[in-house]
Formats: structure tokens, C-alpha cells, sequence
């Protein structure tokens, strides 16, 4: 994994097979504190204190189809490379939470990458799933809504590919706006 | 601040599609779509799954070809990511791996488009090797 948006479209896939209905994603970036955190709340089913334990280490996973499951400990050493902290909190009756921080300018901080393609494509495949995306910035702070994109599309599919290019276009000429890290 | 898209810009994107869609659920036949998996965990994601999943919506929908690409998980053929699945309607569902933007072109230039088999298909009766 090369790219920040890429750790977060992996993390996303644990939040939807958690059977969650919203999902928060939360990047703020800071240079002048030397400081980017990342952030995925969602409201799934979260993991018991025995996963939570085991949720790092690469030889635990919970599905039945290969042996190692690498998608968390992946994000914790891309944060904890750049001297950044990686932190769950998880409860089974409310959720999951991940947040990482990195050291905004260290070597071995990844590029965001496409972040916006991301956001659009869980956008896409998710309709049912409620997504709040914000990413702020010293010059200001975009907010994307699904809710608020379900009701101006009405009854044209969010997967209709014209409505993707659009969405996809606002979010990177919107992050173009606040200046975002690349 | 220059100018960007806004909801109001996707109002007027959304009436324009609006026309287009009546047309369209007439001849809407659920079991007349192609359907597309894309393996995208860790593995796929990791290997480029998200550029080809981009990458068939977009050349999908210019060639004309009424299909639906949706996300799965990982099907176990970890070593041969990205992997999709490609179900023809009323056909058995056929799975491609180390799919790169070429072999997604092939897939569509000539298994969608003509039932023509290619390479890299990953048999069916395959499983993965238990050591236990």
C-alpha cells in the first residue's frame, strides 16, 4: 500500500463487512505543527476486547478464506513509520474507531494519493451507506455528504458513471481549493 | 477561489441524466446486465484493484455496455490480484486474475463483448492449499 487514500479505501472495507450504515472519514492536516491525522469512525459492529487485542497482528484475521489479515497492521506502520501514533477503540455495541497521526513532513510519510477517486468509489458502491468525509486544511475545510448528494440526485443511481465524473471532479477541485497535500 | 462544482452544478447534471434514464428503463432488463466483481481487499487494493475498477466503469459506460461493477472481499487468489469476476448474463461466473488495465480491455474487447474466453482465467474448481 503506497498511498494514504488507498490505506483508508482498505480500513472502509472493514467498517462495510462490520455491517455499518454510516461511516466517518476524517483527514486534518497540519504543517505547521508537522502533523496529519487520519480518522474512521464508524458505527459497526466492532470487535470484542479479544479481537481488539489481536486486530494489529498480521496473523489475525476474521475471515475464513486465507490466514493473515494485513489491512490494519499495514496503516499502523505506515503511521508509526513517519513517527506517528495508531490508536482503535472499538466497542461492539457502537462501533469502531481508528486514528492515526503522522509527522506531516518525516521522509516516510505517504502521499495522500487519490483521494477524492476513493471517497468516490466507496460513494458508489455504498449507496445505502451513509458517508461523511471532511478534510481540513490551514486554508479551510471541504465536507463531502452523501446524504446531501442522495437528495439533489434523487432517483439517478449514484453509480450512474456521469454522476461519478462529477463527484469525483467536485471533491478534487474543492480539495484543490484548500490546498491539500498531494 | 477559483470556481469549483457545487450541489446546485449536480442539480443541473441530475435533471439533464433524468431524460436520458426514462429512455433507458424501458429496454431495463436486470438479467441483460453484465456483472463485475472487484476483489477488493487488502490484496486487491494493494495490487491496483481501485484503477480497475475505475478503469471498467469508465470504458464500460463509453462502449455502450449495460453493466453493474460493484466491490467484494477477497476470494482467497491473493497471489493472483486484482481479480474480478465477470458474470455474462445467464452464464456462470468466470473469474479473471492479475487483471492490469490491458487485460481488462481484453476482457471486455472480447469475453464481454463476444463470450470469447482469454487468458488468465482462474478455474473454478480451484482451492486453496491447506496446510493444516
Amino acid at each position: 500500500m503506497k498511498e494514504l487514500s488507498l490505506h483508508i479505501l482498505d480500513i472502509v472495507q472493514n467498517s462495510i463487512a462490520a455491517k455499518a450504515t454510516r461511516i466517518d472519514i476524517k483527514v486534518v492536516e497540519n504543517p505547521d505543527k508537522n502533523l496529519l491525522t487520519i480518522t474512521i469512525t464508524d458505527n459497526g459492529s466492532g470487535m470484542s476486547p479479544t479481537a481488539l487485542k489481536q486486530a494489529t497482528d498480521p496473523y489475525y484475521t476474521s475471515r475464513q478464506t486465507r490466514k493473515v489479515g494485513l489491512g490494519l497492521s499495514l496503516f499502523k506502520q505506515a503511521a508509526e513509520q513517519c513517527g506517528g501514533r495508531f490508536k482503535i477503540i472499538s466497542d461492539p455495541e457502537a462501533g469502531t474507531k481508528i486514528k492515526t497521526s503522522m509527522q506531516y513532513k518525516h521522509i516516510n510519510r505517504q502521499p495522500m494519493g487519490d483521494i477524492a477517486g476513493v471517497i468516490t468509489l466507496l460513494a458508489s458502491s455504498n449507496p445505502d451507506i451513509y458517508f461523511r468525509y471532511e478534510h481540513k486544511t490551514p486554508s479551510g475545510k471541504y465536507v463531502f455528504d452523501t446524504l446531501k448528494i442522495m437528495k439533489v440526485i434523487e432517483n439517478i443511481s449514484i453509480a450512474d458513471p456521469n454522476i461519478l465524473r462529477f463527484i469525483r471532479e467536485m471533491i478534487q477541485e474543492n480539495l484543490r481549493n484548500i490546498n491539500t497535500t498531494t | 477561489m477559483t470556481k469549483v462544482k457545487t450541489l446546485a452544478d449536480l442539480k443541473k447534471l441530475k435533471d439533464k441524466l433524468q431524460e436520458k434514464v426514462k429512455l433507458r428503463e424501458k429496454g431495463l432488463d436486470a438479467e441483460n446486465h453484465v456483472q463485475i466483481k472487484v476483489a477488493m481487499a487488502t490484496c486487491g487494493i494493494a495490487s491496483g484493484a481501485k484503477v480497475i475498477m475505475e478503469f471498467l466503469i469508465e470504458e464500460l459506460d463509453k462502449r455502450n455496455i449495460e453493466a453493474v461493477v460493484t466491490q467484494t472481499g477477497c476470494m482467497g487468489y491473493c497471489f493472483a490480484e486484482p481479480t474480478i469476476e465477470v458474470t455474462l448474463p445467464g452464464q456462470t461466473p468466470v473469474v479473471f486474475g492479475y487483471v492490469d488495465v490491458r487485460k481488462a480491455d481484453e476482457i471486455i474487447e472480447k469475453y464481454i463483448k463476444n463470450g470469447e474466453l482469454v487468458d488468465g482465467i482462474i478455474p473454478q474448481n480451484y482451492e486453496t492449499i491447506d496446510n493444516n
